[in-house]
């Protein structure tokens, strides 16, 4: 297997907080890996590392072997990482189509003079990519109704799948989804599991997965990390992790709370 | 070459106690800062109110010295608690630049409307504080600055312990600090949002007179204000100390401009110091890089 | 009442005009703008000619403050900066067609000045910043006597074409126009594209425009820079236009004025630029009229007439932050609408 990313002894602080400590992970190239957690177990602040909002103070972020962690955010990007927000982070100023389009925003180039002019180049390349978003992420994710609404309106469940579809329009090596399904409802929940495992299949695209819905993670995700306290209790198949009894005292509760998930 | 040690010292400490009254009304801004989340360009507007009420009650209507300044510090106390019904209420939960142009908007306002019922002309105000100079070997300092810094000194001290120890204090500052948290152990947030402009506008009120009384009265008296809003973004807007250092710094600075410059370039001065410390030190004098939590 | 809007290609969908009845009314507009200054008198023809200055300014600042959301208090003394170095190389024999691009390059270069340690942190010491140039570039412009001729002002040589001297106001209008659209159709154009529309994710949402690769720095001296092009050009066209200038033109109240302009015309719509700009060119041409009928009885109303202009741009601004925070652009949207389903829906 290769890995396409790895942490690596990755430390973090906030004051006198130790919000992550020597937690290290590896995501195999095109599988999808989960990321999972009490609440307040350092999930999200491992995602800000890895995207580049946090400077961890100790530990490297190593993607494609090349060590990233010093890397400004926006670069990041342009290596290959998207990423989704708990909090549905939308430009809400915009149309839904336009939010996607941001997506391709490195892919572009255009500078301000020839935008200014548009005809020409930019005009060739905006079109072009308002093609390929058509054709691989609005059609594909089921939004062709909703192109060119804002963003405001739109219900919870469409608001998530719409920052998916910008993630996705970033053609990224990986997708960091963090809590894709919260808040969803059952049918919602089925739905974006199978766009989830569409992405990998269809795309070979490496998935991260932050959730708490475990029946999805159990059922989709190759490999499971469970953090707890900002660090890594258990790693391995959703399978190792289920029988893994630190995992079950800190984190599942007793053996029917487990099974009720 | 002769360097005149006692002009330097005479100048610096000139400077320094001139300002007390600008920490004043740095102060005035930090309140407002630290109480709503508002940075309010019309701080020098109020000073200007305060000065003209004052003038108005004081001069032309021969109301006693005492009696004039009550009003007056009633009457601005009442302006900014129906400003802040009236548009800051309106606004909360809008994004900080909306926040920010109703200040713009109201300082326009309420110096157009100064300018339009007063005029444009000077007014001699009647002289409150001592002129009697003060001497220090052989250094001369006028008897207003060094009277104005001690008045400055005493009020800044009051709100200080009164934010720190009163019950009302208190609830201010908890309600600065998470107004939800603070609405939900019952703390009238309203009520502090609304003190807490009353009490900038009597700051900005006593700073506008007493800066007007030095000098004289005319619409370009509040311009101080926004030099002293320059030079306190550097030291952070919510720390009563980070104002008071502010306020000595532009003093200091523009007594030493106007010595030895001249007095065309001491009103320019706060502004080419803020530019250049935002070239060396992008974070501010005492800044840090803060973690947004997302 | 007009039903269905059929589009048949990206192309089209993308396009601003999309429908014949919206393009027609483009061509009827433009056939209006050439044949206007005929069939208007002198005096309605300079106030075109400040309209379309104005609407300029109020484009650039609308780019910075309405799309990108950083606030410029300084925004009149870009103005000024590229209003004397246009009088500055007019005077020595640069043609019109070279100054006026000069103008707002070196109005672009100073805003970069200024943005470079500002914008590194948070969009507030932006504003103060600005504020500071505001006050400092008065300053220069008061001062500096060889290249600024002090309070006395510039003279601004007329602007000439093959010959022509562009010396009165008809003539003046067209190159206003002209210098009108294009920056119009140019902003619009690049909020089309992958530029404009990360100028609005970093106002709407920075921390995910960061995600999406935009290096948040670099496009926020971008929008800046092309903010006070705008401005030095409208200052050059300014310069044109009088013929002279003097630094108590490009103070904080015009800076002010043009926020005012774009909060009550719209902030980041192009249409609510130009709405703005209309509605601020005429609010003070009321004032006056409205002044000087009153005194006839009351001969003090003259003396308050600049205070009550700065009253009354103070309370249009608060009045639309409170009442109608998205402007005139959004009235006028309510009325087509309405117009739209007329006669099914009042």
């Amino acid at each position: 297997m290769h890995e396409i990313l790895s942490v690596e002894h990755l430390a973090l602080n906030f004051g006198g907080i130790r919000a992550l400590n020597d937690v290290s992970f590896a995501a195999g190239e095109g599988e999808i890996t989960a990321i999972i957690g009490p609440n307040g177990a350092g999930k999200t602040s491992l995602f800000n590392s890895i995207s580049g909002f946090y400077k961890p103070s100790a530990g490297r972020v190593v993607f494609e072997g090349e060590d990233i962690s010093r890397a400004p955010v926006h670069r990041r990007a342009g290596l290959g990482l998207a990423r989704t927000f708990q909090n549905v982070a939308l430009f809400r100023g915009m149309t839904v189509l336009d939010n996607i389009k941001l997506g391709g925003h490195g892919r572009l180039n255009s500078n301000a003079l020839s935008a200014m002019w548009y005809l020409g180049p930019a005009r060739t390349e905006e079109m072009k990519l308002r093609r390929e978003i058509e054709r691989d992420v609005i059609d594909f994710l089921e939004i062709d109704h909703i192109r060119n609404l804002p963003i405001a309106g739109l219900p919870y469940g469409l608001q998530k799948r719409v920052e998916l579809a910008r993630a996705l329009a970033m053609r990224p090596r990986i997708l960091m989804l963090d809590e894709p399904v919260a808040g969803m409802n059952r049918e919602e929940t089925e739905d974006m599991a199978r766009f989830i495992l569409d992405i990998q299949e269809e795309r070979g695209i490496t998935v991260l997965l932050i959730e708490h819905a475990m029946g999805m993670v159990m059922d989709i995700s190759s490999k499971v990390v469970v953090l707890n306290f900002g660090e890594v209790i258990g790693t391995g198949t959703p399978h190792e992790v289920r029988a893994n009894p630190e995992v079950i005292r800190a984190y599942l509760g007793g053996p029917h709370e487990q099974a009720a998930a | 070459m002769n360097f005149d040690w006692i002009a330097l010292a005479e100048f610096s400490l000139i400077g320094l106690l001139s300002g007390g009254l600008l920490a004043l009304i740095a102060l005035g801004f930090v309140l407002i800062y630290k109480g709503t989340g508002v940075i309010n360009f019309a701080m020098g507007e109020f000073m200007m109110l305060g000065a003209y009420f004052f003038y108005t009650a004081n001069v032309m209507w021969q109301l006693p010295t005492v009696l004039a300044l009550g009003l007056t510090l009633a009457a601005v106390a009442m302006a900014a608690a129906l400003i802040e019904r009236a548009i800051l209420r309106p606004l909360s939960g809008q994004p900080v630049i909306a926040i920010l142009m109703a200040t713009i908007g109201l300082a326009s306002a309420l110096h157009g409307a100064v300018d339009a019922v007063w005029g444009g002309n000077n007014y001699e105000m009647p002289q409150l504080l001592p002129r009697k100079p003060f001497t220090l070997g052989e250094i001369l300092i006028p008897g207003q600055v060094v009277w104005s810094f001690a008045l400055a000194a005493v009020i800044i001290t009051a709100f200080t312990l009164y934010f720190r120890y009163s019950s009302t204090g208190i609830a201010m500052r908890a309600a600065a600090n998470d107004p939800v948290t603070a609405y939900v152990l019952g703390i009238d947030v309203r009520r502090t949002q609304r003190l807490t402009w009353m009490f900038a506008g009597i700051v900005g009120a006593v700073a506008g007179i007493v800066v007007a009384s030095i000098t004289s009265l005319s619409p370009a008296l509040g311009g101080a204000a926004l030099g002293v809003l320059a030079v306190i973004i550097l030291g952070g807007l919510d720390s009563i100390a980070g104002a008071i250092v502010a306020g000595l710094i532009v003093g200091l600075i523009e007594s030493l401009t106007a010595g030895y410059l001249s007095g065309k370039v001491r009103d320019i001065v706060p502004y080419v110091t803020v530019l250049l410390i935002l070239m060396i030190r992008p974070y501010g004098l005492f800044g840090t890089r803060q973690i947004e939590r997302l | 009442m007009r039903i269905g809007d059929f589009r048949q290609s990206y192309e089209h969908d993308e396009a601003i005009w999309q429908t014949p009845t919206s393009r027609a009314w483009l061509a009827v507009f433009f056939v209006f703008l050439s044949v206007f200054p005929f069939a208007a008198n002198a005096y309605i023809v300079g106030l075109a000619c400040v309209l379309g200055i104005h609407v300029i300014s109020s484009a650039g600042l609308n780019i910075m403050t309405g799309y990108t959301g950083l606030i410029s208090l300084g925004h009149a003394a870009f103005m000024g900066v590229g209003c004397y170095t246009a009088a500055f190389l007019a005077q020595r024999g640069v043609p019109f067609f070279l100054t006026i691009p000069l103008a707002g390059l070196m109005a672009a270069l100073l805003g970069l000045v200024v943005g470079i340690p500002s914008l590194r942190i948070k969009g507030l010491y932006l504003a103060v910043a600005t504020l500071a140039m505001q006050f400092i570039l008065v300053f220069i412009f008061r001062e500096w006597e060889p290249v600024t001729g002090g309070v006395r002002g510039v003279n601004v040589p007329a602007a000439s074409l093959f010959g022509l001297d562009l010396n009165n106001d008809t003539r003046m209008y067209y190159l206003v126009a002209f210098c009108a659209t294009v920056l119009l159709v140019a902003a619009r154009n690049l909020f089309r594209t992958r530029i404009g529309r990360a100028f609005i994710a970093i106002r709407d949402k920075d921390i995910s425009a960061e995600v999406l690769g935009i290096d948040l720095f670099r496009y926020k001296l971008l929008a800046f820079a092309i903010g006070s092009f705008y401005a030095g050009v409208a200052g050059a066209l300014l310069g044109y236009f009088y013929r002279a200038m003097t630094p108590e033109y490009f103070t904080l109240a015009l800076s002010i004025f043009y926020l005012a302009a774009i909060i009550i015309g719209g902030l980041g719509t192009m249409l609510g630029t130009v709405l703005g700009a209309v509605f601020m060119t005429l609010v003070p041409e009321l004032l006056r009229s409205t002044v000087s009928l009153i005194a006839q009885w009351a001969p003090r109303a003259t003396e308050i007439l600049s205070p009550m202009q700065e009253v009354v741009f103070g309370l249009l601004i608060i009045g639309f932050l409170v009442f109608e925070p998205h402007g005139l652009v959004e009235i006028w949207r309510r009325v087509r609408r309405t117009f739209h389903l007329w006669p099914f829906r009042a």
